[in-house]
């Protein structure tokens, strides 16, 4: 072909042209604004209207933040200072205040030099949860910790003897011994309402002499803190790993109360989760507040603090049940069908084969609920307890602070921002990460 | 049939309970620990300070209790309430007694059914106002925006006000006093009302406090006291008597610094009474001899906690006024120690 | 039992009522129900005795008692002799006005930002994520302080305005005044309920408004549906967009004029504008804040709904030669709502229930009133927020009964 071509045409090219480097405009920062930023006449004027937003928002902030005083012991010094320095005291920054309380507004009234308790609780904390959270790098082996840490985080915070949490772990030894060996001998039923039995009577009637008798045997233990003392971020800490913690367990027996085939158990599951859903927080914390000492029998005195992990407890479990529930229902039927097939009975079948999937399945939903309920926790300064925004109002009651305003909310933002805002990546990486499992 | 033998039981029980519990003076010495009910927050009366100790006017009083029952000032569990949960926390048991400057009326004291063992501060209601404006009556401030702080008195006794004086007003109600702090001085209201303590410590602390001026009105009594709950008179008289104890031992002249002295034995009977080198005052009250001279001791009498928390000296610099003593024209007036 | 052991069949024994599974259900029913009774029983029991102890026996007498204090925003006439439970009254439609508000708010801007997020425009699709992320991670206590305090500080000063010739619109650090409809030769208003603590009065006027509106549109729709089968029939459809506007703007703009329709202009007077409809800064604060807050969760859900759909839909829609508008109305927002209305009820709800914070900004909404000053004034705390919860309850109720309904109707119908 090309040889005919060749007498006919005057001439051929026999080779490739080298290609030629793409316009400036094409490529490079040029090319890359030009296809990002200015693509459009709309799109120009977005792209002029968010640098416009962009400086103005900074050109207010970033001077505040910098040009700030950090050395004062007072308002009143900060201003002093600002007035020499700037000769004006609006927009600087008066960190001295922050320099001050730092350590207050993350732990509260916590005595400083038990501050080492908190932080190791919370690396354990976060040990306890890396064979569940990050499964494909860690050992299994961790799972020992993971069911230790519910009798160790108390241990930590509120100290005192340690045959406390212990005899508290004992109750559930037993209780499951006796499943465990006794089901051959009792039957399963029976081995399990014996189980339960045995351990409710241990905790309510033996332990309490026990520990008692334990202590002033062999006094083995911490310094005792009380939960009065918890406070700052903390507490906020505190109050949503308790109440997320606690709240598991409860939410899943009520996601399954709730596709239950046992009517009035299903409706008290169903009443519950949405009168809680259906109220705000705040009135839950009221109740915590004012009311709960009336419901309980006269007499009896939680300190504050335990009674908003209470009723903290109650509320993220009606939201839990509904993670969970969503969970079981993203189970395909087969699953379910599978395991009757086999010939489980509903027990040995949630417990092997419908649970573990989906728990794992709602492992973001529950990151996000616990993201919720953190948040959350800030509402415990309403009714007067010292978290970090309760705190930020007393220190504005010191009389060398009264006044201060903007610096305390943008320390406040910034560890919520931190902490939420890894917590909610890492639920990301979750949901990508199951994405791909299922395929 | 069970049911009603095990609500039965219940019952018995929780009474029971009740009762174990009535003496609130023995409760706190064999808990060795008194707690005491205070703000969340209020400049000079009462704060945490960076190392978590709490300061302040009602502070004090909560000490002086503490050192006079339990001979230690620093045996106290301050617990922050707000205006919402204090009296629950007092009427539950939570809290011994409740020093958050609240004001004694009629309807606390019978209808709440608490008992005020005194009064620690004689307040009322004021108004600030920016100079620029030019008021110099409260009269004068027909369609104002008023900022006020919610959850007390305060919002009862302006409604009052406003309306026997036939003017009206736009409430903008806020609940703390840093918030009402904040907007007044961005101008979201042309007035703040609160008590005229915490008006006169909230302008201390402005940029520039002469450009705000408090008006003459004074429109409530606000009493401002201790309390603890009705029907346990022997606690009561504990917290009454420490409080008058500090009262009159400023008209008395024992201070902190010639207390010891003072307790080695005096001329002035009433001294020794007071202080336990003559008679049986502490033994009466279910207390050491020693009481008062430990109640003293923890913070001085009440002109020296006046001036260190809130007097002229203090960057809150609130003059005596009130309560200066009834023999300086002020109505501090404690009864006898006979 | 003597009756139960006879059956001629099979004989009855008591270990039957756990291992039968006939039975055990039943068995397990009612040692929960048995179990319930008995906590609630203990509960009860308990609340009792120690109410008696305090000597606050449950009264709704308080109810009734005057009230006391004073309502800034309010829909209905309210003073403070008025009694605790119209200040009750008016809180809950506070909070009514500041959840719709909010709902409204928080969708318009919700979807645009998560229509930005997917923009092709780098700058801004960052800056919406920036958005986002901020409002997401930090408590909308805060955030709520915050706005407030913004908004009052970012505002200028009624003062400044004096002497200068004001607009329709007046943007003060006291709230926002708003031009109000005002009727020269007005109706009146109907009285509801007489001179109650529910007494509700409706204008006549706004009564004619709607029904002349409602008529209007009955009789543009009547129209629409007559050309479409003209449509049908010839296939060619009648100009009918002029008689339509006609039909709905005419009759309303002859009943406006009729009752002397004007609009009235705030003015400066003493310390504040006079006249005007007043929107204070707590409810503006309130209703940025919380419709911001949600608006960065309902961003999310609607980027999620919009990516859910695959791209075969877009193309396929164009394969048909539907244009872009088109497409996005007919094509991929059906099917992106179904996605996107479930997660967006129980955004709509948690927006209700964190409009309980707005006592942080004194805006007076149920909680401010009901759950607040009436609470603190007469001690009544059992009885108070018992009702708070019921309120809350009954709304949070009402509003997922009605979007399930809307979520029903819009929903994938498989036949």
């Amino acid at each position: 072909m090309s040889g005919t071509h060749a007498h006919t045409v005057a001439y051929v090219r026999d080779t490739m042209l080298p290609e030629q480097a793409p316009p400036a405009s094409e490529v490079g920062p040029i090319g890359w604004m030009r296809h990002n930023l200015f693509s459009t006449w709309v799109n120009t004027g977005m792209t002029l209207l968010a640098v416009a937003a962009i400086y103005y928002v900074l050109a207010g902030v970033l001077p505040w933040i910098f040009q700030s005083v950090w050395n004062a012991d007072s308002l009143t010094e900060c201003r002093e200072i600002m007035m020499e320095t700037w000769g004006s005291t609006h927009g600087h920054a008066c960190w001295g205040v922050i320099k001050e309380r730092w350590l207050q507004l993350l732990f509260g009234f916590y005595p400083p030099h038990l501050y080492w308790r908190p932080i190791l609780a919370l690396v354990l904390l976060l040990a306890a949860l890396s064979p569940v959270l990050f499964s494909d790098r860690v050992s299994s082996k961790m799972l020992i910790l993971t069911a230790a840490y519910p009798f160790l985080m108390p241990f930590l915070m509120w100290g005192g003897t340690i045959w406390g949490p212990l005899s508290a772990a004992l109750g559930f030894v037993i209780g499951y011994l006796i499943i465990k060996h006794g089901s051959e001998k009792l039957g399963e039923l029976g081995a399990m309402i014996a189980g339960v039995v045995a351990a409710v009577i241990w905790w309510f009637v033996l332990a309490g002499p026990v520990t008692d008798a334990l202590s002033s045997a062999l006094p083995i233990g911490i310094e005792a803190v009380q939960s009065r003392q918890f406070g700052g971020f903390m507490l906020a800490i505190m109050l949503g790993v308790v109440a997320i913690g606690v709240s598991l367990p409860i939410g899943v027996v009520l996601a399954l109360g709730r596709q239950s085939d046992l009517i009035i158990v299903k409706y008290i599951c169903v009443g519950f989760i949405e009168f809680v859903r259906g109220v705000p927080l705040i009135t839950l914390l009221f109740v915590a507040s004012l009311l709960l000492n009336i419901f309980l029998p006269p007499g009896t005195n939680f300190d504050i603090i335990l009674r908003v992990m209470i009723m903290m407890t109650l509320f993220s479990a009606a939201y839990m049940a509904e993670v969970i529930r969503g969970g079981l229902a993203a189970l395909p039927r087969g699953q379910y069908e599978g395991a009757d097939s086999l010939g489980l009975n509903y027990w040995q079948a949630q417990r092997l084969i419908i649970m573990p999937q989906a728990l794992k399945i709602s492992i973001p939903g529950i990151v996000s609920t616990f993201i919720g309920i953190f948040k959350d926790t800030t509402l415990v300064s309403i009714i007067g307890l010292f978290d970090v925004i309760g705190l930020a109002s007393a220190i504005r009651a010191d009389t060398a602070w009264n006044g201060i305003y903007w610096e305390l909310f943008a320390f406040i933002a910034a560890l919520f921002f931190v902490v939420c805002f890894s917590m909610s990546r890492y639920s990301m990486y979750l949901e990508r990460r199951l994405k791909t499992d299922h395929r | 049939m069970k049911k009603s033998v095990i609500l039965g039981a219940m019952t018995f029980a929780g009474l029971a309970a009740g009762a174990a519990s009535a003496g609130t003076l023995d409760d706190v010495k064999a808990r060795g620990k008194l707690n005491c009910g205070v703000t969340t927050g209020l400049v000079g009366f009462a704060a945490p300070n960076a190392n978590g100790e709490w300061e302040g006017f009602d502070v004090a009083v909560c000490r002086a209790v503490a050192a006079a029952v339990l001979g230690d000032s620093t045996a106290v569990e301050f617990v922050p309430t707000t205006g919402k949960t204090r009296f629950t926390a007092l009427a539950s048991g939570e809290i011994d007694m409740l020093a958050r400057n609240t004001t004694w009326t009629f309807s606390r004291d019978v209808d709440l059914k608490f008992e005020f063992t005194g009064i620690n501060y004689y307040d009322g209601q004021g108004f600030m106002v920016p100079k620029e404006l030019g008021v110099s009556s409260a009269k004068e401030l027909d369609g104002a925006t008023v900022c006020i702080q919610t959850g007390t008195t305060t919002e009862l006794n302006l409604a009052d006000f406003f309306r026997s004086n036939n003017i009206s007003y736009e409430p903008v109600p806020i609940e703390t006093n840093a918030e009402a702090q904040q907007q007044y001085l961005a101008g979201a209201c042309d007035v703040y009302t609160t008590d005229a303590s915490g008006l006169a410590a909230t302008r201390a602390t402005f940029d520039d406090p002469s450009a705000h001026v408090l008006l003459p009105e004074i429109i409530s009594k606000e009493p401002l006291g201790p309390l603890v709950r009705h029907g346990d008179n022997e606690w009561g008289d504990v917290v009454r008597w420490s409080l008058n104890a500090l009262i009159a031992a400023e008209e008395l002249g024992i201070t902190s610094a010639n207390l010891n002295d003072m307790a080695a034995g005096t001329d002035n009977p009433e001294i020794n009474r007071l202080l336990g080198t003559e008679g049986t005052l502490g033994e009466m009250l279910g207390l050491s001899a020693d009481w008062a001279k430990n109640a003293i001791a923890a913070g001085g009498n009440y002109g020296e906690i006046f001036a260190k928390n809130i007097g002229e000296d203090t960057p809150i610099g609130l003059a005596r006024g009130l309560n200066a003593q009834w023999t300086e024209g002020g109505l501090l007036y404690a009864p006898p120690f006979r | 039992m003597s009756t139960l052991t006879d059956p001629p069949k099979e004989q009855f024994r008591l270990s039957m009522l756990l291992y039968d599974t006939r039975y055990r259900s039943a068995t397990i029913q009612v040692i929960a129900m048995f179990g319930f009774m008995l906590l609630a029983a203990w509960l009860i029991n308990n609340t009792i005795i120690n109410l008696n102890t305090l000597g606050k026996p449950v009264s709704f007498g308080f109810l009734g008692e005057t009230a006391g204090y004073d309502i800034n925003q309010r829909l209905l006439d309210y003073d403070n002799q008025d009694t605790h439970l119209r200040a009750a009254f008016l809180g809950l439609l506070n909070t009514l006005v500041i959840a719709f508000m909010g709902c409204v708010a928080a969708t318009i801007v919700g979807v645009l930002v998560g229509v930005l997020r997917l923009s092709s425009n780098w700058l801004v699709a960052r800056i919406m994520t920036v958005y986002v992320e901020m409002f997401r991670n930090i408590p909308v206590l805060l955030w709520i302080v915050l706005i407030f305090a913004i908004v009052t500080e970012s505002t200028p000063h009624p003062k400044v305005y004096r002497g200068v010739e004001t607009g329709a619109v007046v943007v003060t650090n006291r709230g926002t005044y708003l031009p109000e409809p005002l009727f020269s030769r007005s109706l009146g208003d109907v009285h509801l309920f007489g001179s109650s603590s529910l007494r509700f009065d409706i204008s006549l006027d706004l009564i004619a408004i709607l029904v002349v509106l409602g008529l209007s549109i009955f009789a543009s729709i009547k129209i629409r549906q007559r050309a479409d089968r003209i449509q049908e029939v010839t296939g060619v459809r009648p100009r009918t967009w002029h008689t339509r506007a006609a039909v709905l703007i005419l009759p309303l703009l002859s009943l406006l004029i009729a009752l002397g329709f004007h609009l009235g202009y705030p003015e400066l007077k003493g310390f504040n504008f006079q006249g005007g409809t007043h929107l204070r800064n707590s409810l503006l604060a309130l209703w940025l804040a919380l419709s911001l807050y949600t608006a960065a969760f309902i961003a999310e859900i609607v980027r999620a709904g919009i990516l859910a759909i695959s791209k075969g839909q877009t193309e396929a829609a164009s394969a048909l030669g539907l244009r872009p508008n088109k497409t996005m109305s007919l094509v991929i927002l059906p099917q992106a709502l179904r996605v996107i209305i479930p997660p967006l009820i129980s955004n709509y709800l948690n927006l209700t229930k964190n409009s309980s914070l707005a006592i942080a900004v004194g805006y007076m909404d149920i909680t401010g009133t009901l759950g607040g000053i009436t609470m603190n004034q007469t001690g009544r705390e059992l009885e108070c927020v018992l009702m708070l919860m019921l309120v809350y309850l009954a709304i949070s109720l009402t509003i997922s009964a009605v979007m399930n309904w809307y979520n029903e109707a819009v929903k994938l119908k498989e036949r």
